[in-house]
């Protein structure tokens, strides 16, 4: 499947990876070579990172095309914000209930 | 110590890891994580009928929740260790790195330990994120103007 990208893990550290990852998927949708990939592998493409970069510029994408150039600023997480109030909200409700581990 | 001797020294007691093993378990974590998904989301689409962008998201929130659920207890360290950037670089990875910091800093209390540090890890994504994705759709913005 599509993540065979991280096959290519050696040097770097998980955090450099993430970032270039996703900065990879954001320009892979500048001219929507992301949207054919997610039409083909499905959910193996939507799971990954890069596709958080993706929907970031997807959406704002569209609110540009709407509102002009204030679109740009507005529209930026109207698809990702439900990962990342996900995200957000089950880190802080299983950080209240549990302690850390050594 | 001459630094080249130490440095020859650390790495004689590097340990070795097995890089083509490495890959390919990560791969495979890859590859099950992005079946499972799609599974899911069949799952939704057919018995709860949501359009497909809907489940897309749920399914998203149901891996966040699981990756969060899995780091509280312990688990997802682990199984990190063993998967490595096969459980990273999904969202699960995400989710990980700032539920375990949130963890991490909850003895420095609520606000300047939980708060201000949960996107010490995961702020990097969302930083990058946003200002490529920002700076990319700027220009193809107006490409498609001038156009």
């Amino acid at each position: 499947m599509i993540s065979q990208i991280v096959l290519d893990h050696s040097k770097l550290s998980p955090g450099h990876i993430t970032s270039i990852l996703v900065v990879l998927g954001a320009f892979m949708d500048l001219f929507h070579w992301y949207d054919t990939l997610i039409k083909v592998v499905g959910a193996g493409a939507s799971l990954p990172i890069c596709s958080f970069g993706h929907s970031l510029i997807h959406a704002t994408l569209k609110s540009a095309q709407a509102n002009g150039f204030l679109g740009l600023f507005t529209g930026m997480f109207d698809l990702t914000s439900g990962g990342i109030v996900a995200t957000i909200l089950f880190s802080f409700l299983f950080s209240l209930l549990f302690h850390a581990r050594d | 110590m001459r630094d080249s001797f130490y440095e020859e020294i650390a790495d004689l007691h590097k340990a070795r890891e097995n890089k083509i093993k490495n890959a390919f378990l990560s791969f495979l974590c890859g590859g099950v994580l992005g079946l499972l998904g799609e599974g899911i989301v069949e799952i939704l689409v057919s018995f709860f009928s949501l359009s497909r962008e809907d489940g897309l998201v749920w399914m998203l929130i149901l891996f966040i929740f699981l990756a969060s659920f899995l780091t509280s207890l312990g688990i997802f360290d682990r199984m990190v260790t063993i998967f490595r950037c096969g459980l990273l670089i999904p969202i699960t990875g995400f989710a990980h790195s700032m539920t375990s910091c949130c963890l991490d800093t909850k003895t420095e209390g609520l606000i300047y330990g939980m708060g201000s540090n949960a996107f010490k890890l995961a702020g990097t994504v969302l930083f990058y994120g946003v200002s490529s994705a920002f700076l990319l759709g700027a220009v193809r913005y107006l490409i498609e103007v001038i156009a």
